[in-house]
């Protein structure tokens, strides 16, 4: 294989004190290194906050269970929730953009390492921060309070006339910080994308993962930003005597919502984009064809970045808004179904007509091309507001984002990591515990919240501790919670399979897909400098090019 | 054997549809019994707008995901690598405008008769104003009950909402003005309608007009701290003269009994009367719910508990072995004047 001319040995290095390795990892500025550490952070937050839905879920077995107290409940779901948005799907997708974007786009490192090590260890800190306050906070019921105000923490629960001590403050803080660290990153890979292209690379013929990421950076900024303007207006609101939420002074606490919602609906794009950018990557790999409608496919990104901006208080419909103000939201919110639904028509596209191979990665994003349709489905049925009426705050909606954040989020993830792992480490992974991990968490994820949509439909609103007999909610909870340990189950493979594939995995060769982008042209794992020498592409799919002399894709495009 | 897989695949086909329809039904006809909150069991007005819109939506999203699943089905199934490939990559196609003009104008459509639909149901349920016989109610949120305040009737009740039913003979809607006095609450009683919030400074309006008597159940459905679970929320749909007979009862002020004078005492000289209210006596709190009519209501602690004469007594000695974070505090009263406080609500009918 030629790609063997433009790629470098490894330098192998001898054997050094753990404290050497240790202070080389902390103060590393290398893509890589930083890309891995942003993901093995998101992992050991992904198991923590894990853990806590398990006892969410064990509470809600059963009617009048008292497995945990509510305040202890209400503060798991806070945390549940805060941690896996904020330290668990956001660092996994900045890990991976990090390691992969200038391995794509045939560059030696991000434009800008230095900030890209300070936005992961504001990251890091922020993480940390959050989970201190679990033994550090003073609160309403004494010291060790974490964060009870749920997630999107809504005014003014959060006032200190009602979140008593120091709880909430550790919660905006956390968020504060981490903001800037993902700000940080957002403009990093803005400017690696758009400047660090190797020659021939253009804006029309880099890979759509990048295409996504840049996508996803914009959204960060014009997103966290509004984020991080409310933490601090309500920081003022809590010390400084300010009443931009204070109802009792006048405040109101629907600019909160509205602060909030701002960032928050964006911030499911920013999720999901990166997971679609996984996707574009794996489904033509393994149907063996390129991707079908290369430019469409960008210009429903693009639209879906400025929709996406524009549907935040669908959020909102029980609030009570104006009938014009709700019809505006409703359509602005089914509106962005359209660009969705082109993604998912180009990927089954790209699947007709190819010769599929159900690798573990495969088999990932096919299981999130399924789910994420009826996600997008469920999110129509919440997008026609009077629907919305009975369907928001209750148990319907909880399944509905879970569906878009496991079903269509954390598959796609899985799909990456299970694709990518060859690359990252060197190693092949074992396909008989990937398939294994799949069966076994795409079972605990149905049996969870395909029957969780249930007693939404039967009136149980979220957030309550325990919840009473009678109400034909019982057997739907009992169901859901099963699933739970079936989801936990699957996780253990996988990690199983990570470690083990990592010590004793088969040596995986720079290209064990036969694909076609650059990252598949270096080493696995790629050494420091990336490429030996800097690539020149023709066409969006170079190594095909490469290994199709006779055929190039640039005859094509 | 071509020839015989159609009919096999219309036979399932034909299978799955009485499966869904039989869900759909179970769902809509057995509802009431199912669950009493269940949202496709209205029987109000606005609950019932919603109920043809929902299935309107959940017919249009249904037939998409039929149709995008059998794709995805399909390809997965007809295009999946073969066990004699050749190992010659497939025909390289990069894309085509037609088709995508396709899938681009097709959900257009599809959106523009979903928004239509939607946009009725929200004139009809928003836009709908207040006829002059109509009931009105202030319902306020506190952590974690529920306060009715019938202004024009001069009555003030908590937890249990007393409306008329409104057949079609004589409508008599009921709106109600949502207040909070301190976080946002929520105001859900699913068969009635759909949910609105209680939110400090904010005023928000609702109606619903029961067209059968009875109870409905819902909850609060707005995180508003510890207790939110147990902010339970009953709806009493009576008849006209019921309902009369109910207001006329509840704006007598309080019976006034000598064999309970110590409790009496007692109640009026401890920090109950810091947030509790008996009309024409001396307590007049307005922080917890007034209990000039305590013994009319089937429950206390916002529907937590029925109200016995046992449980009104655990209540009093600490509100936190049956609502643990509520904000009565435990009244650290002895047996004797337990007894005697018990005896003396008790007679607050």
């Amino acid at each position: 294989m030629s790609t063997d001319a433009i790629a470098m040995p490894s330098t192998a290095i001898a054997p050094r004190p753990i404290v050497a390795t240790l202070h080389e990892w902390v103060t590393t500025v290398d893509h890589k290194r930083l890309g891995i550490l942003y993901i093995i952070y998101a992992l050991a937050f992904l198991l923590i906050a894990g853990v806590e839905a398990m006892i969410i879920r064990i509470q809600l077995i059963r009617p009048h269970n008292n497995f945990v107290s509510p305040q202890e409940f209400n503060r798991l779901f806070t945390m549940h929730g805060t941690t896996m948005i904020f330290f668990v799907i956001m660092p996994f997708m900045f890990g991976f953009a990090n390691y992969l974007i200038p391995l794509m786009i045939g560059a030696r490192d991000m434009a800008f390492p230095r900030l890209n090590a300070f936005s992961f260890w504001m990251t890091a800190f922020g993480g940390l921060l959050l989970y201190f306050s679990v033994v550090g906070a003073n609160g309403l019921y004494g010291a060790g309070n974490a964060p009870d105000v749920g997630w999107f923490a809504y005014a003014p629960l959060t006032s200190q006339t009602f979140s008593v001590g120091h709880s909430t403050d550790f919660w905006i803080l956390a968020l504060l910080i981490s903001g800037f660290g993902s700000i940080g990153t957002a403009i990093n890979i803005i400017a690696t994308v758009l400047c660090m292209r190797c020659p021939g690379m253009t804006l029309a013929t880099m890979p759509l993962f990048a295409w996504l990421n840049l996508i996803m950076a914009d959204l960060v900024i014009l997103a966290v930003s509004p984020l991080t303007a409310a933490q601090i207006m309500l920081l003022i609101d809590r010390y400084l005597g300010g009443h931009f939420f204070d109802t009792q002074a006048g405040g109101s606490a629907v600019i909160w919502m509205h602060f909030f919602w701002v960032f928050g609906h964006p911030e499911v794009y920013i999720l999901v984009l990166p997971a679609f950018a996984f996707a574009s990557e794996i489904i033509p790999v393994f149907s063996r064809k390129p991707i079908f409608g290369y430019s469409v496919m960008v210009g429903a990104t693009i639209a879906i970045g400025f929709i996406s901006m524009s549907v935040w208080a669908h959020h909102m419909f029980t609030v009570g808004m104006s009938s014009a103000a709700n019809n505006f939201f409703v359509i602005s919110t089914m509106a962005i179904a359209v660009p969705t639904g082109i993604k998912i028509f180009n990927w089954l596209a790209t699947m007709w007509g190819g010769k599929i191979e159900f690798k573990t990665p495969m088999l990932f994003c096919i299981a999130f091309l399924f789910q994420f349709l009826i996600a997008g489905l469920t999110g129509i049925m919440q997008g026609a507001a009077p629907f919305d009426w009975h369907l928001g705050n209750s148990y319907f909606v909880v399944a509905h984002f879970h569906y878009v954040i496991v079903g269509g989020i954390l598959f796609c993830l899985f799909g990456a990591f299970y694709y990518w792992f060859p690359k990252m480490s060197g190693k092949m992974y074992s396909e008989t515990l990937g398939k294994l991990h799949f069966w076994i968490f795409i079972i605990g994820f149905h049996l969870t919240f395909d029957f969780m949509h249930i007693p939404g439909l039967l009136g149980m609103p979220r957030r309550i501790y325990t919840y009473e007999p009678g109400r034909g909610w019982d057997t739907w909870n009992f169901i859901v919670t099963i699933g739970v340990f079936f989801q936990a189950a699957g996780i253990l493979v996988f990690l199983g399979n990570l470690i083990w594939s990592y010590f004793r995995g088969k040596a995986a060769g720079s290209d064990p897909w036969d694909a076609w982008t650059l990252e598949w042209s270096t080493n696995s794992p790629p050494p420091a400098y990336n490429f030996a020498s800097i690539p020149v592409v023709k066409s969006r799919r170079p190594l095909w090019d490469l290994k199709h002399p006779n055929d190039p894709d640039w005859n094509y495009e | 054997m071509r020839s015989r897989s159609p009919t096999k695949w219309r036979t399932w086909m034909t299978q799955l549809v009485v499966v869904i329809c039989g869900v759909g039904a179970a769902f809509a006809e057995t509802a009431p019994p199912f669950s009493p909150t269940n949202i496709f069991a209205p029987a109000s007005t606005p609950a019932k707008s919603i109920f043809g819109l929902s299935l309107f939506v959940l017919a249009v999203t249904g037939a998409i995901f039929l149709v995008v699943f059998a794709l995805l089905l399909y390809s997965v199934v007809k295009f999946r690598k073969r066990r004699n490939d050749d190992g010659r990559e497939p025909p390289q196609v990069y894309g085509s405008n037609q088709v995508e003009l396709a899938w681009t104008i097709v959900p257009i459509l599809i959106v523009i008769a979903l928004f239509m639909a939607t946009a009725r149901v929200i004139a009809v349920v928003q836009k709908t104003a207040p006829p002059g016989n109509a009931i009105t109610v202030t319902a306020i949120g506190h952590q974690f009950w529920w306060e009715y305040r019938y202004l024009d009737l001069g009555v003030v009740t908590a937890n249990e909402l007393h409306v008329p039913v409104s057949d079609s003979v004589h409508p008599t809607p009921t709106f109600i003005k949502l207040l909070s006095a301190d976080t946002d609450h929520s105001f859900w009683v699913p068969r009635l309608g759909g949910k609105t919030d209680l939110i400090p400074n904010h005023p928000n309006s609702m109606w619903i007009d029961p067209q059968e008597t009875g109870v409905y159940l819902g909850q609060c459905a707005q995180y508003c701290g510890t207790q939110h679970a147990k902010m339970l929320l009953r709806v009493y749909v009576q008849s006209r003269d019921e309902f009369d007979r109910w207001i006329r009862q509840q704006r007598r002020p309080a019976v006034v009994d000598d064999t309970v004078s110590e409790g009496q005492r007692i109640f009026e000289t401890t920090a109950c009367i810091n947030c509790h209210a008996v009309s024409g006596t001396v307590a007049n709190g307005r922080f917890g719910p007034d209990l000039t009519h305590l013994m009319s209501r089937d429950t206390i602690g916002a529907g937590a508990v029925p109200n016995t004469s046992e449980n009104l007594r655990r209540w009093i000695r600490n509100p936190n072995t049956i609502k643990p974070g509520s904000l009565m505090p435990a009244m650290e009263l002895t047996e004797k004047e337990l007894d005697a406080v018990t005896a003396y609500l008790e007679t607050l009918r």
